[in-house]
């Protein structure tokens, strides 16, 4: 009789563990990083097969609110003399894996954000973090295409001046 | 960086990771806001360079000689309607052309600011990175094909294929656009005060194009979307920025977005698979 019973507890916290797994997966978004990850839309046998949205998991066309500009950012563009974002309006925070992260376009690869940073759960503020910060790297003296420029640029012309 | 110092943030004891970049980035590092190894220049430097006896490749070699120099604003006389000129400028510069270009004008580009005083033809602004390019008159075909980001304007007209493979920035055309404007643009934004041609963003995969006048037909996958009050307010801002003024208010134009119909691989592996298998 007793064996029975602890058999029938163990059965009972198993199908309790599987309803709370099944109403995270049905409950859609997963909240990372202060940003909510559409994880619901995994959901045709494609998707299914390689485990991974398709398509861009954030707003792609979202146009920046000038009201959340940033000083870095403003002198950013008064120092390139233009008039407003201009190429970093394509800008925006996106994901890589789980982690929020910044895509740039000229290393071409996510820069992901390091787990301790805490986010601003509007995405107008989160993309105008995210500009901030692919300027501070693609600027850097670091950047690896400086790297490739060092060891392999042929020419006067295209020469790293340091 | 916003709100953040840099003494006190999560930067200073854990480098930006991702792939292989953690090995090269430190946050903490001296602000900058030009390329590592880029010119320095003055925009209150000014020289003026003839093109009348040059061709492209000596003139473009003369413009990077300025930017070596320090020179920050380069104005060029005659350009006459030459091709691929003033491409591959990867430095901030006030370049201006008293004249127009021809083929594949101010392309590759990543920085500038360039105002052409005249027309230009087909591909002007080709794969333009970053910057800011302005034609007074009419553009051809091709108009900002695979622009990958910054703005690109035209005060007249423009040809058919306008943004065509466009990955970015923000074309604007204070006239009326040609056939196939937005062809296969997959980000970015196309903005047309005036009237546009048949198969307006024909196969887009993403991207906006606003359009004050009528298209006359729409190509595969384009739809019409909802324009919001945010949408308005940025548009007013580029048309101000660019000196365009509009027939139609920023508000009653029309906003057409894709459908999303090519985004479904799933019924195009199979049929692939099965014209590999027999």
């Amino acid at each position: 009789m007793v064996k029975k019973k602890t058999i029938k507890k163990t059965t009972k916290k198993t199908t309790k563990k599987k309803a709370k797994k099944d109403s995270t997966s049905s409950s859609g978004y997963k909240v990372v990083g202060g940003a909510k990850l559409k994880d619901k839309e995994i959901k045709s046998s494609r998707e299914k097969m390689i485990g991974q949205h398709i398509g861009y998991r954030y707003d792609v066309n979202l146009i920046p609110d000038y009201k959340k500009i940033t000083p870095f950012l403003k002198k950013y563009i008064d120092i390139m003399g233009w008039d407003d974002l201009n190429w970093l309006e394509d800008i925006h925070m996106g994901f890589e894996g789980e982690n929020p992260a910044v895509f740039d376009r000229n290393a071409n690869a996510w820069i992901t954000l390091p787990k301790k940073m805490k986010l601003p759960k509007d995405q107008q503020d989160r993309d105008m973090v995210a500009r901030e910060l692919l300027i501070k790297f693609q600027m850097s003296p670091d950047h690896p295409l400086v790297q490739l420029k060092r060891t392999y640029a042929k020419g006067d012309n295209f020469k790293l001046v340091e | 960086m916003a709100g953040l110092e840099k003494k006190s943030t999560a930067f200073d004891d854990e480098n930006l990771s991702g792939r292989s970049q953690k090995l090269f980035f430190d946050i903490t590092e001296e602000e900058n806001f030009t390329y590592y190894g880029n010119h320095e220049v003055d925009f209150n430097k000014r020289i003026e360079i003839d093109c009348e006896k040059l061709d492209g490749n000596q003139l473009n070699q003369k413009i990077r000689d300025a930017l070596r120099d320090g020179y920050g604003s380069v104005v060029i006389k005659n350009p006459g309607a030459k091709h691929a000129l003033g491409v591959g400028i990867l430095n901030k510069l006030n370049l201006i052309f008293e004249g127009s270009l021809g083929y594949f004008g101010v392309g590759c580009i990543d920085g500038p600011t360039v105002r052409i005083n005249g027309r230009v033809g087909w591909s002007c602004a080709e794969n333009m990175m970053s910057g800011k390019v302005v034609v007074e008159n009419n553009a051809g075909s091709c108009f900002g094909a695979a622009l990958r980001g910054g703005d690109l304007i035209v005060k007249g007209n423009a040809g058919a294929r306008t943004g065509i493979d466009m990955k970015g920035g923000t074309i604007l055309i204070g006239g009326n656009a040609g056939a196939y404007t937005g062809f296969m643009m997959q980000r970015g934004r196309i903005i047309v005060c005036g009237d546009v041609s048949a198969n307006m963003g024909d196969s887009m995969y993403d991207g906006i194009i606003f359009v004050g006048g009528e298209p006359k037909s729409l190509g595969t996958d384009c739809v019409e979307g909802e324009m919001n009050e945010h949408e308005v307010r940025w548009l007013e801002q580029k048309f101000k920025n660019a000196e365009i003024e509009t027939k139609v208010p920023a508000s009653k134009f029309k906003k057409y977005v894709a459908g999303r119909m090519l985004w479904n691989y799933d019924n195009l592996e199979p049929a692939e698979k099965k014209g590999i298998l027999g």
